[in-house]
């Protein structure tokens, strides 16, 4: 289609059309995706075809192709500008601030959008202090799970004393329904790298790594392009930006392992050794790749950290709920209208998530549960549709934050059969080092098949239970401590669905489809 | 030597006197050879000093080596959690089916190879199956399974 767009411009030599890509635009239910800015006139679904329409209807002669417009899935009205979407108007793209603007191959597009302002203040005019300073101010906590204060992070990374340590930028993004850090990485990998760049001078580290999963070649691709192009500039190598201060960036591939998200795991992963997981402590920042002091952000947490920089803390820290400042990139997906990358600020209600920006349930059903976190979290019920989305809530309600996959589940969905599907999913990727871990998910995915499939036994709920809490409280790693929580959460929600399968030999939700239904889709 | 040997030597003297750097050596032998030959492994366990054992180790725990040829066709049926809730489970069972492949197998004929993958972060497009890379949406299993057939080389429509 682009290349029908170029194609087309070029035989009616258009000469004041730019035609360019750009990375996810992050509304992936309605791709392709065309703007035509500057009115912002936002085209969905264009096929090839499509393209000479939009080329020789709306830029030779200046009419817009209404045929293409985004229709709001409640009213059926045509949408044409796209910052009147409500998909996009109920957003604040901060960490996405330029997925879909500027073209990721380009290092000049985001240097024209203020990219490697930040780097540039820092270096010629902070101290690693002050830099440490202002992203504690700020607020800002990892995007990577777990929600670590990142200043305080990087101040213990500072305050170690050795002749070489690491930064990481963890794009491992393992958990299965997640594509927001692939998003980031390949829409806008510069700000990423000007955020390890960033973390790399306020911690004292030379050296730097991106940790980038195998499934996504397209990010792998992009961020060896704008690895070059930073090189190439000046953003990295020998006395950057005449600082004085050094630093590299490598790429290192992972092989295709959930548990190497984990730190300790990707720091063996780095080494070329098995991925498992080590007891900590030491943490990575005292010890981490090759002994030496190692700090490890997410994606997203390090794409935060130039505009903190340029806009300042203050301004940051006023966007969110009290103890989750900034925003949160949702990965909305499953049973929904409106499927795609959603950036809200900390604390926003799931019901405005849901239904204002995702558009609903698909199919006039109705919403059963959301499912955050991955294989660590847990699924919230539709009955509590006011939850605030942010840390301390989501934790409250037994789930997790974690990454930001958001799984909407339908009324026809089982839940002992989501519990069983994630935890054959862990099962399977559990390393095996620590017993716990090992043996529990095994025989906890046994008695959740055997209830799935009918042939649940009197005692299975409290069985799952104690197993449930043995392996949580003894397992070695961030894989096994939180494995249990679809188990418990679906437990704790929906005990009833487990009380039917196991007595009436049947399932509540989907009159023993094992999966629901494919929804008909529009 | 043979020439799957001298290629392997050749990738290793790439990596000579560097560390921690098995992993890397051998995903670029398996993008040379699609999978890890044996006699190139023997070649890398020389090289570097690794034993086999230990190479067999590593490489065993990641999911994304492979011992054993594959397909011309690598059929990929995304397993991760928004797939399945749009019903990911029956397009496996179909395909399974429809190319008389259990997941994990490659066809006899190196034609196929069929497996699942735990999210390819194309999560709106669910259910997603990824041939050779590409991922699509299934509507309709038995029309992916016709033109993977029809086409025995790519089946993007
Ligand atoms: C099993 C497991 C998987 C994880 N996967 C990821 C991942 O895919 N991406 C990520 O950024 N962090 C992941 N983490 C969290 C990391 O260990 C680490 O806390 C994080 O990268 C720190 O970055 P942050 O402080 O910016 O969040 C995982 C943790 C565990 C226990
Ligand atoms: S769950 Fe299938 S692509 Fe993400």
């Amino acid at each position: 289609m682009y290349e029908e767009l170029r194609a087309e411009v070029a035989r009616l030599g258009l000469t004041d059309v730019e035609v360019d890509f750009t990375g996810c635009h992050g509304f992936c239910e309605q791709g392709g995706l065309v703007v035509v800015e500057p009115e912002g006139i936002f085209y969905t679904h264009v096929g090839v075809a499509d393209a000479r329409e939009i080329v020789d209807a709306h830029l030779r002669q200046g009419k817009p192709v209404e045929r293409l417009f985004y229709r709001d899935p409640v009213s059926r009205q045509a949408v044409p500008r796209y910052h009147e979407i409500n998909f996009y108007k109920k957003q604040q793209r901060i960490i996405l601030r330029n997925c879909g603007r500027i073209n990721p191959e380009k290092i000049d597009h985001y240097i024209a959008n203020g990219g490697y302002q930040a780097l540039r203040k820092v270096l010629l005019e902070m101290t690693p202090e002050q830099v440490i300073e202002e992203v504690k101010k700020s607020g800002l906590r990892g995007r990577g799970g777990a929600g670590f204060p990142t200043g305080r992070k990087w101040e213990f990374g500072r305050n170690v004393c050795a002749d070489k340590k690491y930064v990481i930028c963890n794009a491992d993004e393992g958990d299965p329904g997640a594509f927001m850090d692939r998003s980031v990485l390949e829409a806008d990998p510069h700000a990423v790298i000007e955020g390890l760049i960033i973390a790399g001078y306020a911690i004292g580290a030379d050296e730097g790594f991106v940790y980038v999963r195998a499934e996504y070649p397209l990010a792998v691709k992009r961020i060896r392009v704008a690895l070059e192009q930073a090189r190439a500039r000046g953003f990295l190598g020998k006395d950057i930006l005449g600082s004085g201060f050094n630093f590299e960036v490598q790429m290192k591939e992972g092989a295709g392992a959930f548990v190497c998200g984990e730190e300790t795991a990707l720091i063996a992963s780095i080494e070329s050794r098995r991925g498992m997981p080590r007891p900590r402590p030491p943490y990575p920042v005292q010890s981490g790749l090759e002994g030496r002091p190692t700090t490890i952000n997410n994606v997203k947490t390090l794409a935060s950290v130039p505009v903190i920089i340029e806009r300042g803390a203050d301004w940051f820290a006023s966007i969110g709920s009290e103890k989750s400042k900034g925003t949160t990139v949702l990965a909305l997906s499953g049973n929904i209208a409106n499927s795609g990358l959603v950036e809200v600020p900390m604390g926003t209600s799931l019901s405005t998530i849901i239904f204002d920006i995702g558009g609903g349930i698909l199919n006039r059903k109705r919403l059963k549960a959301v499912q955050t976190g991955g294989p660590s979290g847990g699924c919230i019920p539709a009955r509590i549709p006011h939850t605030p989305v942010d840390y301390e809530t989501l934790t409250m309600v037994g789930s997790i934050m974690g990454s930001g996959g958001m799984v909407v589940m339908d009324e026809d969905t089982c839940m002992v059969e989501v519990a069983r599907y994630f935890l054959s999913f862990t099962q399977a990727e559990s390393c095996g080092k620590c017993a716990p871990c090992r043996l529990g998910t095994k025989q906890m995915l046994e008695i959740l098949t055997r209830i799935t499939q009918g042939k649940g036994r009197e005692g299975d709920i409290d069985t799952l239970f104690t197993l449930a809490r043995t392996v949580k409280e003894t397992s070695l790693c961030g894989l096994g401590q939180t494995c249990p929580n679809p188990v418990l959460s679906t437990l704790h929600y929906f005990r009833d669905e487990y009380e039917v399968h196991i007595k009436e030999k049947k399932c509540p939700a989907s009159k023993w489809q094992r999966l629901p239904r494919r929804p008909l889709r529009k | 030597m043979t020439s799957v040997a001298e290629r392997a030597q050749e990738i290793v003297s790439n990596y000579k006197g560097k560390e921690g750097v098995l992993i890397h050596v051998l995903q670029d032998i398996q993008g040379e050879f699609g999978y890890l030959p044996e006699e190139a492994v023997r070649v890398v366990s020389e090289e570097l000093g690794i034993s086999l054992a230990e190479i067999y180790g590593v490489a065993s725990f990641y999911s994304r080596f492979y011992f054993v040829p594959r397909g011309k066709t690598i059929v990929r049926v995304c397993r991760g959690t928004a797939c399945h809730v749009r019903g990911s489970g029956r397009v496996l069972g179909k395909l399974e089916e429809g190319l008389g492949l259990k997941s994990g197998e490659t066809s006899p004929d190196l034609k196929f190879t069929l497996e699942t993958v735990n999210c390819v972060g194309c999560c709106a497009l669910a259910p997603v199956v990824v041939v050779n890379e590409k991922p699509q949406t299934v509507l309709n299993p038995d029309k992916v399974i016709a033109t993977l057939k029809r086409s025995g080389n790519g089946g993007q429509d």
